[in-house]
């Protein structure tokens, strides 16, 4: 194997991963925060659409001939475009079940349903055109040779995600926000007697979880197939989900676990091309899956029981009036 | 025109069950005839449910005011298809179109319950006296994208794309390296199957899987264009599927292959007025006009574009059949003798890939 292919595929790891990253990011904030929020799938939808119509639109020929700054602009607004219509949709989830006590999981499932409908209902003006991938800001020149390639050769969103999920990361441990927030997560009714505003916290989290999962589902629309198709994240959602399990709700596990399913979804690819026919194509895409039982197997037999979930996970909270 | 969602659909099945000895008896009179369509997509997929849906609105042009057509979109390949085929066979549709494999086992319970209405079920092989089944001879285009491949491949090795081993897969397979290597025959076809047909981010990322070890051409056995925009922007070549990809990636698709459904759905919904409706299998091809390409990429040289229309030709006229023997496949063994055609039943159920396929 030469070096460029070795690099070539890394740059396949990397933009396989960084969806999955950004949307198992925010909902690791909200589950930390006592929040279920199954809907990833729906709002990396919103976010998807979101995302392109707004990159499409305003990087119309007509309006970059008159407005230039606009078309350059372009896919940093569709990003922001994302964020937003990913934290809204988040917010109606936040309202079933902060609000109104709603069940969380059964209201995560709405989301997923109502998600996938409304991109669906907007997508409709957006079938069958195409926008400029959002790629790499560098010039090209810094990403001559190999090396260049590997530190410059992605997307901006790319730096974002591992930036996003190092600042979570420092958040959650390092500050005192970040101890409220799993404070709340940990044990609602303390936090509440205390005079920390619960539902305010959880609908923070929920709403940067969205607002992720919508820059996650705007990485497909808008990096890595330029497009717009209905249900194009493809099932995304839930494996977000499940790292955030397998991460056992840390931040740097987290950014391991999703270069790990990153490089075995990449090597199935590898492995199918370069002819590896002596095990069947359902082997290989079963094996991420295979990998995160057995290391999750692994963990909880070195924790001798015990769950790592936020105690409050996926409980309502109704305080006392 | 109607369109129907589930909800509305419900309804309106609930009405027309009220209304059911009312309907039959209209039925036969000079009302048009009611035809139904059951999609596995949306009409704006841009691919098969797409192509399925200007196939309906071609036939109604053509068919004037003597038909009516209704179509349920999003439907699934699981046990909810079955309400959506007996909702339409309720309100009144005698003509009912499933246009998915997975609708398979739903049409054939429906149709048992109906003896009156016809169904039609798309790709599949289970038939009965009210079911019969339909399919396009997708391969035949194939063969002219293979040839194109073949002529205009530097680093001699193709990927493909596929979905899953299914026999429409297979043969496409066969069909696009017979084609490239009767051009040069030393094409080595590289296939992954990402055990899907949509799932734009694997398609995209086997798509630079193959473009990175050393293919100059990537085509597609999937339903999206994401394939296409990543030989754009690796700047290589493949083809479009389905629908004329060009506007998805300008210099990389080099040509499309069309589905055609309007000549079928035309002939089937004459037959319900005629009375000569039967079931049967129907698998048509290019000299149907069932199987199209589209328009060639300007950068294509002109002996290569003769060259495709050769192979069109030779279809439309029967002179030309890529699985004229020698056939033989990976393991070296001949399976189709020198100058004979393999027949349609063999070509139903292969499941075998010609010498010259890796994977």
């Amino acid at each position: 194997m030469s070096l460029d292919l070795v690099i070539a595929a890394f740059l396949t790891v990397v933009n396989i991963t960084t969806p999955i990253l950004l949307a198992a990011t925010g909902e690791l904030v909200a589950e930390k925060s006592g929040v279920l929020n199954l809907g990833v799938e729906g709002m990396m939808l919103c976010g998807a659409i979101a995302g392109f119509a707004v990159t499409f639109v305003c990087g119309d020929p007509d309006i970059a001939d008159k407005l230039p700054w606009l078309a350059a602009a372009a896919p940093w607004l569709g990003t922001v475009a994302a964020a937003i219509a990913g934290a809204l949709s988040s917010v109606l989830f936040g309202f079933m079940v902060l609000t109104l006590g709603a069940n969380q999981v059964a209201s995560g499932l709405a989301l997923v349903i109502f998600g996938t409908g409304i991109s669906s209902l907007i997508g409709t003006a957006y079938v069958g055109v195409a926008i400029t991938p959002f790629d790499s800001v560098f010039p090209d020149s810094l990403a001559s040779d190999p090396i260049g390639r590997v530190v410059f050769g992605y997307s901006p969103l790319v730096y974002f995600a591992l930036i996003v999920v190092g600042l979570v990361g420092w958040f959650l441990n390092r500050t005192r926000a970040g101890l409220v927030l799993r404070a709340v997560g940990e044990n609602d009714l303390s936090a509440h007697s205390i005079g920390y505003s619960v539902i305010g916290v959880r609908y923070l989290a929920v709403m940067f979880g969205g607002a992720m999962a919508g820059i996650g589902g705007a990485f497909f629309s808008m990096v890595i197939t330029p497009l717009w198709a209905e249900r194009m994240t493809a099932g995304r959602g839930w494996i977000a989900l499940a790292l955030v399990v397998f991460s056992g709700w840390r931040a740097g596990r987290l950014l391991g676990g999703a270069y790990f399913f990153g490089l075995f979804m990449t090597l199935e690819l590898y492995a199918k091309a370069s002819g590896f026919s002596f095990l069947p194509s359902q082997f290989w895409a079963s094996m991420p899956y295979l990998m995160a039982v057995l290391v999750l197997a692994v963990m909880s037999a070195r924790a001798r029981g015990g769950s790592e979930a936020p105690a409050c996970l996926g409980k309502p909270f109704i305080p006392d009036a | 025109m109607t369109i129907f969602n589930r909800r509305t659909l419900i309804k309106s099945a609930g009405a027309a069950a009220l209304a059911a000895p009312f309907i039959n008896r209209t039925a036969l009179g000079d009302t048009p005839l009611k035809i139904g369509y059951v999609y596995l997509g949306t009409v704006g997929d841009w691919g098969w449910t797409w192509a399925h849906e200007k196939g309906r609105k071609e036939m109604l042009a053509a068919m004037g005011g003597k038909v009516t057509a209704d179509y349920v979109e999003n439907v699934n390949e699981d046990q909810s298809a079955t309400p959506v085929i007996r909702d339409l066979a309720q309100s009144g549709h005698k003509l009912i179109f499933t246009t998915s494999f997975g609708y398979m086992d739903q049409t054939l319970a429906v149709a048992k319950d109906f003896p009156d209405v016809k169904f039609e079920h798309c790709t599949g092989f289970k038939r009965a006296d009210n079911v019969a089944t339909y399919n396009n001879r997708f391969h035949e285009a194939r063969a002219v994208m293979g040839a194109i491949a073949g002529m205009q491949s530097k680093t001699g090795t193709i990927g493909y794309l596929g979905s899953f081993k299914v026999p429409e897969v297979v043969m496409g397979v066969n069909s696009f390296a017979m084609a490239a290597q009767a051009m040069n025959p030393n094409i080595k076809v590289k296939l992954v199957m990402i055990d899907s047909w949509f799932d734009p981010p694997k398609e995209s990322a086997a798509a630079e899987t193959l473009a990175n070890l050393g293919c100059d051409f990537v085509t597609t056995h999937t339903d999206s264009p994401a394939a296409l925009q990543v030989c754009e922007k690796k700047k290589i070549f493949g083809f479009g599927q389905g629908a004329d990809m060009t506007r998805f990636a300008p210099h990389a698709c080099l040509t499309s292959i069309l589905d055609i459904w309007s000549p079928y759905y035309i002939s089937r919904a004459k037959a319900m007025l005629d009375g000569t409706w039967k079931s049967g299998d129907s698998w048509w091809g290019v000299k149907d006009g069932s199987v199209k390409i589209g328009p060639y990429n300007k950068s294509l040289p002109d002996n290569v574009k003769a060259e495709g229309d050769k192979i069109m030709k030779g279809w439309g006229d029967g002179s030309y059949d890529v699985f004229t023997g020698p056939m033989v496949d990976q393991s070296g063994k001949e399976r189709l003798a020198k100058g004979v055609r393999m027949e349609d039943k063999d070509l139903a159920v292969i499941d075998w890939y010609v010498k010259g396929v890796e994977g």
